[in-house]
């Protein structure tokens, strides 16, 4: 078939109105982008993003990579997003282990158990989370012994104000293996050596999982609600014991329903991670603010976290995706 | 999620706005809307702080109205904007408020690169560290790995850096976005130290602790803060009311006008300087499209500057920060007016 030019054909007008919507959406964003540009050379406001070459001027306090002062602005960024991956993926590994276990729990042949994983569930996800999140925060910093007066739990295992210490192994700086343990150690007013979680990593960290764990309980709970009941009484009267049932069974048909709300929970822990600034903990956000300040540069520095979270948000989706189509139900 | 919503407004508003729109007469729109917008911090006691009844006090807050009675004639007709660190530039800038008056630190960066500029100095500051007394900490320079609350969004993380690398003290912050929040947490124990400009200190000290003796603010200080309100640039005309009322309020405790002897002053005195602050011979009001009696109402509203410092801040405050550096240049500080003439 020749598509030939004509109003009459659907699918040419089709074409013709996407076209124009699309132009006309580009042209709106051209628009607002050149009239900010032109507001803030009017107003002899600096822009531009050159400044994240220069050097930040401020430390932080945690960082995964080494980080000092003197690096540029650019640099900070990324331990800010580092920290934010951290907080977010060690989130969403903890809260699917006890959020599926909350949400198995509501099925479970004991009563108290049953209403236990209930209770987890209203309680946790109708709390706002900066009240959760300033709660731990509150309970960690005020119950904690100081520094100097630090609780050991067991060989190397210091918990303090300045939170969970550790032994780490000492990496060579030219690479290879550990030559041997940094171990904590108290002295003065602080713990030298080894490693730390800090307060507000550990507060956030507890306040995400808490919360979207409840929310990951009900996708579980939905998920194996919706294998048909037949499917157990089959397993049962094969003989097959209730555990097998549960592993082989029911969680592979109900992992089809569970995936894409999951996606969706993992995606809002990454996101209420910013809460993390109320904290203390220096997340993408908190680095940013700080940024803001130092140079003004504000619409810079919202957008360069709109793109971190953008970023994050983009690739979860894309590998729960990718899990959910080797999950999905195969037509043969 | 929570970002600095005002920030992203103003982003927006600056999105929206012509670009060919002159950034107009300060003064005609003030007088129009028969209100100065004025930002103010969220809650530093003496600066600025609302109390139970919503009514705002703080040396801060007082230049604001003594702004009002100088080109309303209504020290009352001032509108407060409560607005944390990241917030106010982007609320100046966007037109949200007309002056920002909220212990922001004079500095070339904030001076040449906002689009703002600063209109004097109306509080000569450090930045210094507070303790806890029992932690026998003594100087600034033991502060060894130690980690020190800050709040973010000020020129105090910077400073913390530069004496912490300065000293070789390796220093931890632990930054907030919230005052408040950063309060708290030095309260809880959390950090070894807190650092923010001295007079903050000596606000937080008094304010917030429960026992103001057990909380020791360290010697140092490590840096110039010299806090000044700041306006828009593009309207020099507003820019040099704000600045010379400050200097007005210099001036007029300079040559011992005060809130109670202005009104006899302005009947009675024939000091020629006297007069010609008051407005009786010379019409200063004239040459800033301001009332004659622009700073005879500013000083009746709020009192000279030196009222202001002490009613707000002084040795009799709660806050009880000494003069210092704050007093007149002729009484052993550093705040010298040039001549209202």
């Amino acid at each position: 078939m020749t598509a030939r030019w004509s109003w009459r054909s659907r699918r040419l007008r089709g074409w013709v109105y996407q076209g124009l919507a699309v132009a006309a959406l580009g042209l709106l964003v051209a628009l607002l982008l050149h009239n900010t540009l032109a507001n803030l050379r009017a107003r002899g406001i600096q822009s531009g993003f050159g400044f994240l070459l220069d050097p930040a001027g401020f430390d932080i306090g945690e960082a995964l990579i080494r980080y000092e002062s003197m690096d540029p602005y650019l640099r900070a960024f990324a331990v800010g997003g580092l920290n934010t991956l951290r907080v977010a993926l060690a989130g969403i590994v903890l809260a699917t282990l006890l959020g599926a276990l909350l949400g198995i729990g509501r099925f479970a042949r004991n009563a108290l158990l049953r209403g236990a994983c209930q209770v987890y569930v209203e309680a946790f996800r109708n709390i706002p989370l900066l009240l959760q999140l300033l709660t731990w925060y509150l309970l960690l910093t005020e119950w904690l012994p100081a520094a100097d007066a630090a609780l050991r739990l067991g060989d190397g295992l210091l918990i303090s104000k300045n939170g969970l210490s550790l032994p780490w192994p000492i990496w060579p700086p030219d690479g290879g293996w550990p030559t041997g343990w940094s171990w904590p150690v108290v002295d003065g007013l602080s713990i030298q050596g080894g490693a730390s979680l800090t307060p507000e990593f550990l507060a956030l960290l507890l306040g995400l999982t808490l919360y979207t764990a409840a929310f990951i309980a009900e996708v579980v709970r939905a998920g194996i609600a919706a294998v048909p009941a037949g499917q157990v009484e089959a397993a049962a009267s094969l003989g097959l014991p209730r555990g097998v049932t549960l592993r082989r069974v029911v969680l592979p048909q109900a992992l089809r329903v569970i995936v894409p709300p999951l996606t969706s929970q993992y995606l809002n822990l990454t996101k209420n991670s910013s809460l993390a600034v109320a904290i203390g903990y220096p997340d993408v956000v908190s680095i940013a603010n700080t940024s803001l300040n130092q140079t003004g540069r504000a619409v810079e520095c919202i957008a360069m976290i709109m793109a971190v979270y953008l970023g994050l948000s983009l690739f979860t989706a894309a590998a729960m995706n990718a899990y959910n189509r080797r999950v999905a139900i195969r037509e043969r | 999620m929570k970002f600095s919503l005002l920030s992203l407004l103003g982003a927006a508003s600056l999105a929206l706005l012509a670009p060919a729109a002159h950034a107009g007469k300060t003064l005609d729109a003030i007088k129009a809307r028969g209100q100065v917008v004025c930002g103010v911090s969220s809650g530093v006691a003496g600066f600025s702080a609302a109390d139970s009844t919503g009514n705002w006090t703080g040396l801060d807050v007082d230049v604001c109205r003594a702004i009002a009675a100088a080109t309303l004639g209504d020290p009352a007709k001032v509108k407060f904007v409560p607005l944390t660190s990241q917030q106010r530039f982007t609320a100046l800038q966007s037109g949200e408020v007309d002056i920002l008056s909220r212990n922001t630190t004079f500095t070339l960066t904030r001076d040449a690169s906002l689009g703002l500029s600063f209109v004097g100095v109306t509080y000569y500051d450090g930045q210094g560290f507070m303790v806890p007394a029992k932690s026998k900490v003594k100087s600034a320079k033991q502060l060894k790995g130690a980690t020190v609350c800050v709040q973010s969004g000020t020129t105090t993380e910077k400073n913390l850096t530069d004496f912490s690398r300065a000293n070789g003290l390796n220093v931890k912050p632990v930054v907030f976005e919230k005052f408040e929040a950063a309060n708290a947490a030095y309260f809880s124990g959390r950090c070894a130290a807190y650092t923010t400009d001295a007079s903050g200190l000596a606000s937080v000290r008094n304010k917030e602790s429960k026992s103001p003796a057990d909380h020791v603010i360290l010697p140092e200080l490590i840096s110039k803060e010299p806090l000044g309100p700041l306006v828009r640039r593009g309207d020099d005309e507003w820019a040099a009311i704000a600045r010379w009322v400050i200097y007005g309020l210099v001036e007029a405790e300079e040559y011992g006008i005060t809130q109670a002897s202005v009104d006899k002053l302005k009947a009675e005195s024939k000091d020629p300087v006297v007069m010609r602050l008051l407005g009786t011979s010379e019409d200063t009001g004239k040459l800033l499209g301001l009332e004659r009696d622009w700073l005879g109402n500013a000083v009746k509203a709020v009192g000279n500057y030196g009222e202001v410092f002490e009613r707000n801040v002084g040795p009799k405050s709660p806050v009880a920060l000494p003069r210092g550096l704050n007093n007149l240049w002729n009484h052993g500080g550093i705040v010298y007016a040039p001549p209202v003439r």
